[in-house]
């Protein structure tokens, strides 16, 4: 991995006030899981599915990696700083296999961390454990994803919303068909795998989940490699 | 020794053409790319630093293509038109980072040289988001140089740069062509290209329009006639003085004034007050009505 361009690319993302936008939503799903237990401990089976599969796995992982995902190279492509880094003699794989480390470290960290707590909270260490775990599987698959969107297209948040809101919250909902292209449900799988526990809900058997994440992975990634290398400036005259 | 060849290239969008047909060959030493905004200057050198394919035509540095080939920036260096940098990284780390990523057996050294090159280091410790624009120009020219690159392309250098830096950097692209290098640098103002490059491109509507020695192509552009607009007094005694005057090639008198054709710019604008001082006439405007650059490129064109 090219660490130069991994240093530059996490002082960028951490660096910028863009970072104060992962805070409220961790902070949430350990508060709530907190005033939940100090009120009912004994009916975490009525609270621990809505916070943990429904704020964490639903909405907090995906907002994470969008913000994270798309800002990645998105951010150096919106405002041309992208130039300094192509202008090199290095192969583009390098450059996408360093934003996608940084990428997945940090929508991991900033996921893992408040569902370790939550878990452990609601049952036990290794339920927090098996939570932590799932965060980065969802992190490697949406990384991925958003990572490659950012150079599909101009407006990566948008699509990338509408994939998670859309596809994978409301179609995810209504039709089974669709759960089994969605990473929320791949990472639930691997929690409840690691932790079996009443408290999660899951619809994909366990290979499947893996393949998937895998192949969210490996396609999105070498789709990246490819866009990079035809990566065309644009200039304000010509 | 590297070359920049370019051989029919064309680059449309959709029914759009940015760049017709162009053939260039760059050799060293510096060439200045000149041409009104809109011409096709930045589209050319997006192609030759493999930033964009051309639709049409065959583009290579040192005999191999720019496009799709992330090897031709070992030898390429290019400092782009949008002055975008890392504004949270100081000017050392900056440089130093695009050293590293040359993979620089010693990347400091090279980065040290390259910020004196360009007399940045009493503010290389600065964050990058605390520079006026031409210290952050000429940050990203270190940036570009700090591999010591055969070929150097540069969009618009002198944009934002106050007198004293834009003499600085002409010396300093003067100093890399003189050293062998091919440094080719693109500018709106024929002053800038004048100052810097014993060759130019000349660049209109996206087709080349002149190309050569500057000395030739500025006879030929302080040599075409320069239109006047004047208000006078009395505007027709001032016409039938004027009209024996040498550098004026014709007139015409009309109700909002005389539109005057000079043949010599500077001969006209010495004679003009002295004439209307000695038939006692006041001049109220003297406008010159087609100085803007397109004028002149077209003017160059059609010669």
């Amino acid at each position: 991995m090219n660490l130069t361009i991994a240093w530059i690319t996490a002082r960028a993302l951490l660096g910028r006030k863009r970072v104060l936008l992962l805070l409220p939503l961790p902070l949430l799903v350990i508060g709530l899981t907190l005033i939940a237990h100090a009120l009912r401990p004994d009916r975490a089976d009525r609270w621990a599915q809505p916070i943990i599969d429904g704020l964490g796995f639903s909405v907090m992982i995906p907002v994470t990696a969008l913000i994270i995902g798309t800002a990645v190279l998105g951010a150096e492509i919106e405002d041309g700083t992208i130039v300094h880094i192509l202008a090199k003699p290095l192969h583009r794989s390098e450059i996408v296999l360093a934003k996608l480390a940084v990428s997945v470290g940090i929508i991991g960290t900033f996921s893992a961390v408040p569902m370790f707590v939550a878990g452990t909270v609601t049952d036990s260490v290794r339920f927090g454990l098996a939570l932590a775990v799932a965060s980065f599987v969802a992190a490697l698959g949406y990384a991925a994803v958003f990572l490659v969107m950012s150079l599909l297209t101009r407006r990566p948040v948008l699509i990338g919303l509408a994939y998670v809101l859309l596809w994978e919250g409301l179609l995810g909902n209504l039709l089974d068909s669709t759960r089994q292209l969605s990473i929320h449900q791949y990472a639930l799988t691997v929690a409840a795998k690691i932790a079996p526990s009443d408290l999660l809900h899951t619809h994909v058997g366990l290979p499947v989940s893996l393949i998937m994440t895998a192949v969210f992975l490996v396609a999105g990634t070498v789709l990246a490699i490819d866009r990079l290398r035809s990566f065309t400036l644009t200039g304000e005259t010509s | 020794m590297s070359t920049v060849e370019l051989e029919h290239v064309s680059r449309w969008y959709g029914n759009v053409v940015a760049v017709n047909d162009v053939t260039m060959n760059l050799g060293p030493g510096v060439t200045g790319l000149l041409g009104p905004n809109g011409a096709g200057k930045t589209t050319l050198l997006h192609m030759m630093s493999g930033f964009l394919a051309p639709s049409q035509g065959t583009l290579t540095v040192d005999g191999r293509p720019a496009w799709r080939n992330p090897d031709v920036y070992r030898t390429l260096g290019l400092v782009s038109e949008r002055e975008a940098v890392h504004g949270f990284l100081t000017a050392w780390e900056f440089v130093l980072a695009s050293a590293k990523l040359h993979r620089l057996p010693r990347p400091e050294e090279a980065a040290r040289r390259a910020i004196e090159l360009v007399e940045m280091a009493p503010a290389k410790d600065r964050r990058m988001s605390t520079f006026s624009k031409g210290m952050r120009q000429r940050t990203r020219v270190a940036a570009a140089l700090v591999h010591d690159p055969a070929v150097l392309l540069l969009d618009e250098p002198f944009n934002g740069m106050d007198p004293r830096q834009r003499l600085h950097m002409m010396a300093t692209l003067h100093q890399l062509g003189d050293a062998g290098r091919t440094v080719l640098f693109s500018s709106h103002i024929l002053e800038e290209v004048e100052e810097v490059s014993g060759t130019v491109q000349v660049i209109v509507a996206g087709r080349l329009a002149a190309s050569g020695d500057y000395r030739t192509i500025r006879r030929l552009m302080t040599h075409r006639p320069h239109v006047f607009a004047v208000r006078s007094t009395d505007d027709r005694k001032l016409a039938v003085a004027l009209i024996g005057e040498d550098s004026v090639a014709g007139l015409d008198v009309e109700k909002a004034g005389l539109t005057i054709r000079a043949g010599d710019y500077g001969a006209f604008t010495r004679a003009l007050p002295k004439i209307a001082l000695r038939e006692g006439i006041r001049v109220r405007q003297l406008t010159p009505s087609d100085e803007s650059l397109e004028s002149v490129f077209s003017y160059l064109v059609a010669s």
